[in-house]
């Protein structure tokens, strides 16, 4: 489970959130501009906050009081970014493989095919990035986040820079990663009709704080965007 | 016509070793200077950029004379090298090396920093949420996305060396053997009747190794660029 209760000041926006993550996929759901972003950067260890605390399970990653910032290099949390941010210089099957090496997990090609599979990314191994569609893109980045074996996977509107074809694409294996990976899930979305089909838990967000923390009815009065 | 000397081929041996060194010896500090100057904000920081690129704007000789006041045996940096690690420069092939490698460092941080400078910092945060700490970032992700910048850098800083004249003259003098590369052997062959076949040859020579240097960087950019965009 992570906990999460921080407060920071970004300029005029004055962050100041505490909530939950059990297993299963939290949404953290909101306008643009509410925060949503810099509270999964300060999970992932990519932003401090000024104050407050996150845990995940028994350890504390961030404690302000108690002087605790594990670096993000320790942290194992696997971060699937809006736009991919796969390494151009290596193959996917490299980028597939990169957080795996790096964070010291032993080769396990029984695992790797397996995930290979859940995404359906086998036929792309050998390409680089740049030769991927946007889709193609957002998978292998899932892919690589997963095979770190991380503790907590964070996906930032991994759908954000697609087209509608392509967001239609990637939901189903989002749904199956929610059921299958067996850590919590959190999901940064704007978009009620991705947090419909993604989420068990709904924290909605504005301006900066929670406004309220609940299930998939929280979403009643959202206006979807034109894609549906 | 390329029945050169065994003169003109030490000459152009040893042109080749110091340019070799000087580019050697230079990279860590390019290196190291490049991602001073790309990454980090810090006091007097526009003094050193100017101070790496003085060479450039400079006369020649009059960096070669700000060498051999330090770095001569008697000058304050030259006198303590040789005290306790035995490094002599003054009139040494060593001391040609310092000098190419002085004049040839800005054209090697310039790309060397606009390439760091380049570089999608986000890429980085990337790989240490994947575990990565700073070190093999800096391995993995930084050093290979800036090696075209790196290429262009140690190419250009070569060619300089392999150019170099009047820092190197005034610094090391116009040793046969020792100091003398092959612009300072055609500079000597230009001052005496009947040098010119012999300069003619040098001068050949040396047209010859700059379009060496041209092709390999070409050819080493492009492997690079491979690398980047696929098959």
């Amino acid at each position: 489970m992570l906990a999460v209760g921080v407060e920071k000041q970004l300029g005029a926006l004055k962050l100041d959130v505490k909530f939950e993550a059990k297993n299963g996929a939290t949404a953290l759901f909101g306008p643009s501009g509410s925060g949503k972003t810099s509270i999964v950067n300060m999970i992932a260890g990519l932003v401090t906050p000024d104050r407050g605390a996150i845990a995940l399970d028994k350890t504390v990653l961030f404690d302000s009081g108690a002087g605790i910032d594990v670096p993000p290099h320790r942290r194992r949390i696997g971060y699937v970014f809006q736009e991919g941010r796969l390494f151009p210089h290596l193959s996917v099957r490299q980028n597939l493989d990169y957080g795996r090496r790096m964070s010291g997990v032993p080769r396990d090609d029984g695992e790797f095919a397996r995930i290979v599979k859940l995404l359906d990314i086998g036929h792309l191994l050998d390409r680089r990035p740049g030769h991927l569609s946007g889709g193609e893109r957002q998978r292998v980045a899932v892919g690589r986040a997963l095979l770190m074996q991380p503790k907590l996977l964070l996906l930032d509107e991994p759908l954000a820079s697609l087209d509608a074809g392509h967001k239609r694409e990637i939901l189903p294996y989002l749904g199956r990663l929610r059921d299958d990976a067996g850590i919590p899930i959190v999901y940064v979305s704007h978009a009620p009709i991705e947090v419909r089909r993604i989420a068990t838990t709904v924290v909605r967000l504005d301006a900066g704080r929670v406004v309220a923390t609940g299930g998939t009815e929280l979403l009643k009065d959202a206006e979807d965007d034109i894609f549906a | 016509m390329f029945d050169l000397s065994p003169a003109d081929w030490t000459a152009v041996e040893l042109t080749i070793r110091i340019s070799i060194v000087a580019t050697l010896c230079a990279l860590p500090f390019g290196l190291g200077l490049g991602w001073l100057l790309a990454r980090r904000n810090f006091w007097g920081k526009s003094v050193l950029d100017g101070l790496v690129h003085l060479p450039l704007v400079m006369p020649p000789v009059v960096t070669g004379y700000l060498l051999l006041i330090s770095f001569g045996r008697k000058g304050p940096i030259g006198a303590l090298l040789y005290e306790y690690l035995g490094i002599v420069f003054s009139f040494r092939w060593t001391g040609a090396a310092l000098a190419c490698g002085v004049m040839g460092f800005p054209l090697m941080v310039r790309p060397i920093r606009l390439a760091l400078e380049a570089i999608d910092r986000k890429l980085e945060d990337a790989a240490s949420t994947l575990g990565a700490n700073r070190g093999l970032v800096f391995l993995t992700v930084t050093l290979p996305l800036a090696l075209p910048g790196i290429i262009a850098g140690v190419v250009l800083c070569f060619a300089r060396a392999l150019g170099e004249f009047g820092a190197t003259i005034t610094f090391v003098s116009n040793i046969p053997g020792e100091t003398q590369t092959i612009s300072a052997a055609i500079f000597t062959l230009t001052q005496f009747p009947g040098g010119d076949a012999a300069a003619g040859r040098l001068v050949l020579i040396s047209v010859a190794l700059a379009f060496a240097a041209l092709f390999a960087s070409e050819w080493l950019s492009r492997r690079a660029a491979i690398r980047f965009h696929g098959d």
